[in-house]
This record gives C-alpha cells, sequence and structure tokens, in this order.
C-alpha cells in the first residue's frame, strides 16, 4: 500500500484553495524596498478547498482521541471535555488583547473571578492566570520563591530545590532553569516521601521542597502536615504540583495542607481540551506573604471597573505576552459554574472510585499492583512477571483503546500508570480489564503475538533509533533547491 | 450539571468490588481535620442558565466595528474551512502523540508545521511550536547562552516590550545580563557587538511596523561570534526577506497571524526555527519521519534525549506540552490560503496601512512615515494615547494601541490595518481622528 501522503505532495502549481480580498494594483517595491523583498517564495501547499478538507478529515480518522477512545493516561487527567465549554470560548475568541479595557469588562470580569473560584478551590490568597502550562505555572511559582528569599537577604544562601524520585520531570528541569540545583529524596516502602531522608535533606540551603499530592503514584502523602512543618522550620517554602489536583477536589486543599504555592492545569482537572499537546493553561496561586511577587498582569476591580494591574513593582515580572490563555480560562470558568461546589467534590470522588475499581479489577487478572493499598484519582501497576509493558500498551492499540502511561514513574519497573478519571463508566472499564485479559491469554498461546503487535492501526511499531540516529525531520522537496536563498 | 455517568447502583457496585463502605471510606488517607473544607463558590447551573449567563459577560465586550489594532495580535481573514478542519475532535481532545501507531495524525500535520516554518523562514529545522512568541524568544537567547557560552545577550528595544519583559524574567535567574539598544529613532542604528554578547534579538518589522536592516544587524553580531536572533511576524514573510536570507541563526515569533483568532491575546502558539549545527541545543519535541515495521512511512516524536522527561534537571527546557493546536490551526489555514493568498493577505495589509498613512496626511495629521513600514505605523496625537484609543472606541473603532514612553516619541498610538479593512474604515478612522484632535485643540484654546 502506498504511504499516506504528506500536503505537500497533493500540491499541484496553480491550484487554490480560500480566497482573501483581492488587493488593489499595489507597489509593492516602492512600499518596501526591494533590498527587503523575498527573492523566492515558500514552497507551501497549493491545493483546492476540497483537497484540504479530505487531507485534514483522514488525518483526523488516523487519531484517537477522548471522543473516540478510553484513554487512560496516568497523569494526564484525560476526561471528558464538554462541548458547552468550546461554545462559550467562541463567544470570546475575537476580543483583541489591546483594545480598551472598557471595551472588554466582561472578559476581565470572567478573569477576575477565576482568580477568585480558583483561589477558592485550592485555598490559597491570590493567583495569577498568566502561565501558559503546567510547566510554565511550575516556573512563575519557583521564580516567586526566588523573589521571596532574596527580599529576605536570603537569596545567596537557599541554592537548593528538593524534589521527590517519583517527580515530574518537569520539576527538576524547572529548579533548574530557575537557577536551582537540585536534591532528589526517595521513595519509602509505602510509595511515598521517605521521611527520614527528607529531614536529611532538609536545611538552610534549601529554598523549596516540590511535591506532587497525592504523588505519581496515585497515592496521598499521608505525612503532609509533618512534611510541611519539617520544610518550614528549616524556612523553605513548599510548592504544590497541581498535576493530580483532580483526587483531591473539594476534599481538601492544598492551601491547607501548608503549600505556599500551587499551579493547576487547566487542561487536566479543569476540563480544556489537551489539542493533541496544548495549549495547556496553568495559573499559579500564593499564600498571601507571596502575593506581591505573582506575575503580571493581575486583574483587579476599582469600584465597578475591572481593570489590567502592572504596576507591582515587587512582581517577578510577565512569564508571556497578554494574559495568558484567555480562550481555557473561559473554558474553565465554564466548567466550574456548571458544577458549582458540590459538583467539584463529586468529580474527585467518582474519580478516586473509578481508579481503585480499575486497580482491583486489573489484579484479579494477574496484574501486580507494587503499592497495594486504597489509591486516588490513578495507580501504578506492573505486567504479570516476565512480560514487558510496551509489548502490552501496543497489543492495547487493536482493541481501539488508548494504553496507560508507561515508564513512568521511573522509580518502578515496567511501570503502567492508569488514570481512567470520573467520566468514565463501569462498562467502559470492565472493556479495558476484558481486552487486557485477551491480551494476555493471546500471549500465553502464541509466544510471537505481543513482540508483533499491533496489528490493526494505519502503522506498527516505528524505527524510533533510525529516526533519532538519521533525523528527517521536514518534508524533502525533489523539485527545486533550498528556499531563502 | 455534571459529566460523570455513574447511576447509584453502578457506585454500589464499584464500592463493593473495591471492599469499602463508601466514596468518603475512600479518601481515609486525608488528614481528618482538613477535610471536606468550606469553599465560596457558587452552585452549579444548567446548561441555559450558565449559556446566558456567558453572555451576558460577553455582552459587556465590544469585538465589532472598524479594526485597526495590532501590536503583534491582528484580526486577519480566517477561512471557515479552517477551525472546521482544525478543530475536529480527534485533533482537539488527543494528547500528546506518545503511542506513534495511533497519533499519526497529530504527528504528520505537525511535520507539515514544521516544514511550512522552514520554508517560511528559511531555515533548517522548526520544532513542534512553543507558548507565544515571547517565551519562543525567551528560550532562544538561553539557546545562545548554551551554544556560545557568554552570558549577556543584546536586545533592540524595537522588538515588542512585552517580549523584552519575558526575556528578562527568563534570564535574571540565570545571571545573564540583557542590555536594550534604543531605536534611532524608528529603527534599531548600525550595532557594535562586544565580543562577550551570546546572541542580539532584533524585531522584523519591529514592534513600531517599521522595517529593521537586517542583513547590516546580522554582519554585526556574527562578527563578534555571537548568534542572530530574528523575531518575526510570519506572515510578514509572505513577502520579506526570509531570516534564512539574512544569515539569522534562529527565528522565532508568534503564530497568531497565521490564522488564529485574536483570543485576548490567548492562546497562540510560538516558533522556533533555527540551523541545523544548532539541534543538539533545541528545545521542545520535534516529530521525525521514519519508517514502520512494514516498511511504511511514519512519523514520531524524536530526539527526545534533550527534554525534561527523559533529562529532568539537565534538559535543554522544562517546557512540556506545546501549543500544538494553535499550530494545527496555522498549518491548515495556510494549506487553505495556499502561497499565493498568503501574498494577498500580507499584501492587502500593506496596502491598506499605507493607504491609511496617505489618508491621515491629506487629513492634516502626521504619521511617522520617514522610516519604511509593513502594515503599522506611529501617528503622534494631541493627548495621552489611551484616551484617544477609549474615544476611538467610544465612536465604535477599535484602534490606538498606546506607544509606551520608552520610544520617547511623545503621546502617539500605533496603527495597523489588515487586508479586511475597507474604504468606508479609513474614512471613519482619519474623522474620527480629526475630530478628537480638533475637540482637543478647542480645550487646549480654552483651557
Amino acid at each position: 500500500m502506498a504511504d499516506f501522503p504528506v500536503i505537500y505532495e497533493r500540491s499541484r502549481p496553480g491550484r487554490r484553495g480560500a480566497q482573501p480580498p483581492q488587493p488593489r494594483q499595489f507597489d509593492l517595491e516602492a512600499a518596501l524596498g526591494g533590498e527587503n523583498l523575498r527573492k523566492q517564495p515558500p514552497r507551501l501547499p497549493e491545493v483546492s478547498e476540497l483537497d484540504l478538507v479530505r487531507h485534514y478529515t483522514q488525518l483526523a480518522h488516523r487519531q484517537f482521541s477522548i471522543d473516540a477512545n478510553f484513554y487512560p493516561l496516568g497523569s494526564c487527567t484525560m476526561k471528558y471535555n464538554p462541548k458547552v465549554n468550546e461554545e462559550a470560548a467562541r463567544l470570546f475568541q475575537d476580543l483583541h488583547p489591546y483594545q480598551a479595557p472598557e471595551t472588554a469588562q466582561g472578559a476581565l470580569q470572567l478573569m477576575y473571578e477565576l482568580q477568585d473560584d480558583l483561589a477558592a478551590i485550592t485555598g490559597m490568597d491570590a493567583f495569577s492566570l498568566q502561565p501558559a502550562a503546567g510547566a510554565h505555572g511550575e516556573l512563575a511559582g519557583v521564580l516567586m520563591i526566588r523573589a521571596y528569599h532574596e527580599s529576605r537577604g536570603e537569596g545567596d544562601q537557599r541554592r537548593v530545590v528538593i524534589v521527590p524520585d517519583s517527580a515530574h520531570g518537569t520539576n527538576p528541569a524547572t529548579a533548574a532553569m530557575a537557577g536551582y540545583e537540585v536534591r532528589e529524596v526517595p521513595t519509602d516502602a509505602s510509595g511515598e516521601v521517605d521521611l527520614a531522608a527528607f529531614e536529611a535533606a532538609m536545611g538552610a540551603d534549601v529554598a523549596a521542597v516540590m511535591l506532587t499530592n497525592p504523588n505519581t503514584l496515585g497515592l496521598f502523602e499521608r505525612k503532609i502536615r509533618k512534611l510541611a512543618d519539617i520544610a518550614h522550620a528549616a524556612g523553605a517554602l513548599l510548592y504544590y504540583d497541581g498535576a493530580n489536583l483532580n483526587a483531591i477536589l473539594g476534599r481538601v486543599r492544598p492551601g491547607d495542607m501548608g503549600f505556599d504555592v500551587v499551579h493547576l492545569n487547566l487542561h487536566k482537572t479543569f476540563t480544556t481540551p489537551h489539542g493533541g499537546g496544548g495549549p495547556g493553561t496553568g495559573p499559579v496561586g500564593v499564600k498571601a506573604k507571596l502575593r506581591d511577587f505573582l506575575p503580571v498582569p493581575i486583574i483587579a476591580k476599582r469600584g465597578d471597573e475591572y481593570v489590567i494591574d502592572e504596576d507591582r513593582p515587587r512582581s517577578i515580572g510577565r512569564l508571556r505576552s497578554h494574559f495568558g490563555n484567555f480562550g481555557n480560562l473561559v473554558r474553565a470558568y465554564t466548567y466550574i459554574r456548571a458544577l458549582g461546589r458540590e459538583g467539584l467534590r463529586e468529580v474527585s470522588g467518582h474519580a478516586v472510585l473509578n481508579a481503585n475499581y480499575l486497580r482491583v479489577k486489573l489484579k484479579e487478572i494477574g496484574f501486580r499492583v507494587p503499592f497495594d493499598r486504597v489509591n486516588m484519582h490513578e495507580f501504578v501497576a506492573q505486567p504479570p512477571e516476565g512480560m514487558r509493558t510496551l509489548d502490552i500498551a501496543k497489543a492495547l492499540l487493536d482493541f481501539g483503546m488508548h494504553p496507560m502511561t508507561v515508564y513512568f514513574p521511573l522509580t518502578v519497573k515496567e511501570a503502567m500508570m492508569i488514570e481512567p478519571t470520573e467520566t468514565e463508566s463501569l462498562e467502559t472499564l470492565d472493556a479495558y480489564v476484558d481486552a487486557l485479559q485477551q491480551v494476555l491469554e493471546r500471549a500465553a498461546e502464541d509466544p510471537n503475538y505481543l513482540a508483533n503487535a499491533p496489528y490493526e492501526t494505519p502503522v506498527r511499531r516505528l524505527d524510533e533509533v533510525k529516526a533519532a540516529r538519521q533525523p528527517v525531520l521536514r518534508h524533502r522537496f525533489e523539485e527545486r533547491g533550498a528556499p531563502g536563498s | 450539571m455534571r459529566y460523570h455517568p455513574h447511576t447509584e447502583e453502578d457506585v454500589s457496585k464499584a464500592l463493593q468490588t473495591i471492599g469499602v463502605g463508601s466514596i468518603e471510606e475512600l479518601f481515609d488517607d486525608l488528614p481528618r481535620e482538613l477535610r471536606d473544607p468550606e469553599m465560596d463558590l457558587p452552585r452549579g447551573m444548567d446548561e441555559v442558565a450558565l449559556l446566558d449567563h456567558l453572555r451576558s459577560l460577553a455582552a459587556k465586550n465590544s469585538m465589532s466595528g472598524p479594526d485597526f489594532l495590532g501590536g503583534g495580535v491582528r484580526r486577519h481573514f480566517i477561512p471557515s474551512v479552517t477551525p472546521h478542519l482544525a478543530l475536529q475532535s480527534e485533533f482537539v481532545t488527543a494528547y500528546t502523540p506518545y503511542q506513534p501507531e495511533v497519533s499519526q495524525g497529530i504527528l504528520q500535520a505537525t511535520f507539515e508545521y514544521q516544514t511550512m516554518m522552514c520554508e517560511l523562514t528559511g531555515l533548517d529545522v522548526s520544532n513542534a511550536s512553543m507558548y507565544d512568541g515571547a517565551t519562543a524568544t525567551a528560550e532562544a537567547a538561553l539557546l545562545a547562552v548554551r551554544q556560545t557560552r557568554r552570558e549577556r545577550v543584546m536586545v533592540s528595544r524595537g522588538v515588542h516590550p512585552e517580549t523584552r519583559a519575558v526575556l528578562a524574567t527568563y534570564l535574571h535567574p540565570l545571571g545573564v545580563t540583557l542590555d536594550v539598544v534604543d531605536l534611532d529613532p524608528l529603527t534599531t542604528p548600525r550595532l557594535v557587538v562586544p565580543e562577550d554578547v551570546a546572541g542580539v534579538v532584533v524585531q522584523q518589522p519591529n514592534f513600531l511596523g517599521y522595517i529593521e536592516e537586517m542583513t547590516a544587524l546580522t554582519a554585526a553580531t556574527h562578527a563578534a561570534g555571537a548568534l542572530m536572533i530574528a523575531v518575526v511576524d510570519p506572515l510578514s514573510l509572505a513577502l520579506l526577506a526570509p531570516p534564512g536570507a539574512y544569515g539569522a541563526d534562529v527565528a522565532v515569533g508568534d503564530g497568531q497571524t497565521l490564522g488564529n483568532p485574536a483570543n485576548f491575546g490567548g492562546p497562540s502558539f510560538g516558533f522556533m526555527v533555527v540551523k541545523e549545527e544548532l539541534l543538539r541545543q533545541f528545545p521542545g519535541r520535534i516529530v521525525g519521519q521514519t519508517t514502520d515495521v512494514d516498511g511504511k512511512r511514519a512519523f514520531v516524536l524524536t530526539l527526545q534525549a534533550r527534554e525534561q522527561h527523559i533529562r529532568r534537571s539537565r534538559a535543554k527546557s522544562n517546557i512540556c506540552t506545546n501549543h500544538q493546536l494553535a499550530a494545527l490551526m496555522a498549518t491548515v489555514n495556510v494549506g487553505a490560503l495556499g502561497p499565493q493568498g498568503l501574498r494577498e493577505v500580507a499584501t492587502g495589509s500593506v496596502e491598506g496601512a499605507h493607504t491609511l498613512a496617505t489618508r491621515l496626511e491629506a487629513a492634516g495629521l502626521a504619521p511617522h512615515t520617514a522610516a519604511r513600514y509593513f502594515s503599522e505605523f506611529v501617528l503622534p496625537v494631541a493627548m495621552d494615547a489611551a484616551a484617544v484609543r477609549s474615544e476611538l472606541a467610544r465612536r465604535g473603532i477599535h484602534a490606538g494601541v498606546p506607544v509606551p514612553a520608552e520610544y520617547g516619541l511623545g503621546d502617539a498610538v500605533l496603527l495597523s490595518a489588515t487586508e479586511r479593512v475597507r474604504d468606508e474604515d479609513i474614512t471613519a478612522l482619519a474623522t474620527a481622528l480629526a475630530e478628537i484632535g480638533a475637540a482637543r485643540a478647542r480645550e487646549v484654546a480654552h483651557g
């Protein structure tokens, strides 16, 4: 079978799709200067509108998604993205960030209220909606912690950020980007932060501790208040990675647990779509003592008017342009207002219920659970002895189901991290268990089955070594030389 | 409203399977004294009430009327086919293509995107997108610091003020010095680049809309062994010389103008395209072409050893999510317009701005036209610039991004055009500006 064409291979010189308003006769050379003009046009697709429609519709069909497939990627909270959110976002999509603020009062009000809603949900005192993603929120948070220590004359002394060995990769990467050294602490036999190691790692050189709670094993850190006390006694601040907030929504708040800074992933807990990899959105919240350091701008209210407050001299500054991923702020606000406080509490209840149901069911069919206790919104399993997680993941694809997160956390061999979310029915969870059971049965019957799976997908088992060793990172045009000359 | 499916019977069945008596029991690990906090949130709403509420908020915004707003975000024509294709469920509700066998849709579209960005910029390798133009620029500066092992970055004041602010935020904690080069008066003057500079950042066209002499600026940069980081409006590259042609090492910018709605400033996407020799220092996701076990062409995330999930604290950046969906919008949109359509959009914008400047001059106003400009220019005004913008808004016209005081141009606004601007819009703006000026003159006379 022929390769599925890239759009450039469908291109025919002179073929056209959409037509913008036609410019009048205009002397570009006179206006822009001949020396500033492009000499050779870019090679872009020349296709009809229907060619384009067929191409991208067929590509969409070569793609798993929440809307078509169960997608229990651990740590990613792949829950249903309500359609009303999209309807809401369209109501605001033509607003320009530099239009006069008095002509954008509705948008500013929405952001102002969302700042307050997120503070209420997390138990923090103030929020900035600016960061564009979880990792970006982490950077904001750690930079605020840095500014806080600098303001107290301890900037030079506190050089270290502590992260557990099970942490998301973004945590140590963020700490490094903010100019810190990273000190890892191990996990104990119960799957939680090792208290003795934590105490030994703590000291006057520590600026912050970054924790996810529940942690990446899906377990609630039961000693959280003790950890917070130890950190605070040493003058360090506590950072909450909000990736797993879905587990505790309305049940317990990071602010009440002792966290000083928190980022949220609106694309996880608050149902803004993942978009094939982004845009995410990572608002950051703080306790009052860090309020002055929040990134600008903040949306404030003066009398009856909502205003854009950029005049904050102690702020860490700006982290991106404009107000953040506003379109996603509208979606998250819509979700929060749809569910209300009781609805949000049900979310965590059913998310945790589903994850525990799936854990018990998978154990019944032979999967191993290294930390076998009541988990939160996700859990980490291992395949039966002698089997590889990668093979099982590939075999699942033939069942029309997306695999779990594989080989994370790094601390568990052959890790399978599974997060079903609250929006899946028991029938779907049972079908997943059934699919995994069939995979085990076929593997037992046919020793080659797993190594060759999947069988039904558009492409099968890619040569990733070749991709990295002989990188082809753009389409190779055949007909003429390189552009830009 | 609620989105979880369980009936009471389902809940009982699940609890029984798990072996606990209630959902509450599943939360026994949480500190008892902190459980079930009061949250100051409204009650949930049904869909009718919810949409009514949102529409009432939207009604407090104004989005229609003649539009001359720019400053890096412009409301260009987006063909209907673009959102219809790019916002299909499969693209919207997928995540990062970790399983390439069932993610060829997004992986191939990203490969097409990378190719498009290489073509537009004339450079070798594009990543799969970043958050926005400002963060892409900051990441490019960090790349230059890593590549040259130098700790000073020069940035032209012609680079968008918000982008410079983000640069400062990113560079400060790493102890990298940021030097700002003043404009003279509308463009960046000839540079002398010290030998300890890692990279020079110049925006083309610059924030005020004027065209920089990129060839000379790049030569001065390279003479010092520094990298030229060109911040470009990708739409302008349908007409203007691409960064690859004048020797830039890195091209970055914001992709909003290629087919994303203004979205009150986000999300759009940032792009970064580099010369091949910078690949090892490149941040962010990259898609590569390979073959599958049957020899079929296929696409996959590649060169991941640079990234945070592998390299952790030694990664090139902490970036994880990109702005995939916005980059896809641009890919589809450029496919819809084609090279000819893209050129028409850009030409219409340039023509609109030049027509506007001529008409303003005819109306007795004095826009800055001493330097060449693309689709945006500076107009001095006789009163506070934000007040002019508000006065125009009162007349139903969206125009007049205030020019910050740092440019030393006095009270002034930016005026920008797109291919959508009509003759009657230009008349309305010229008339309104003349009226506002006259009213101000009367106030001063009677003052």
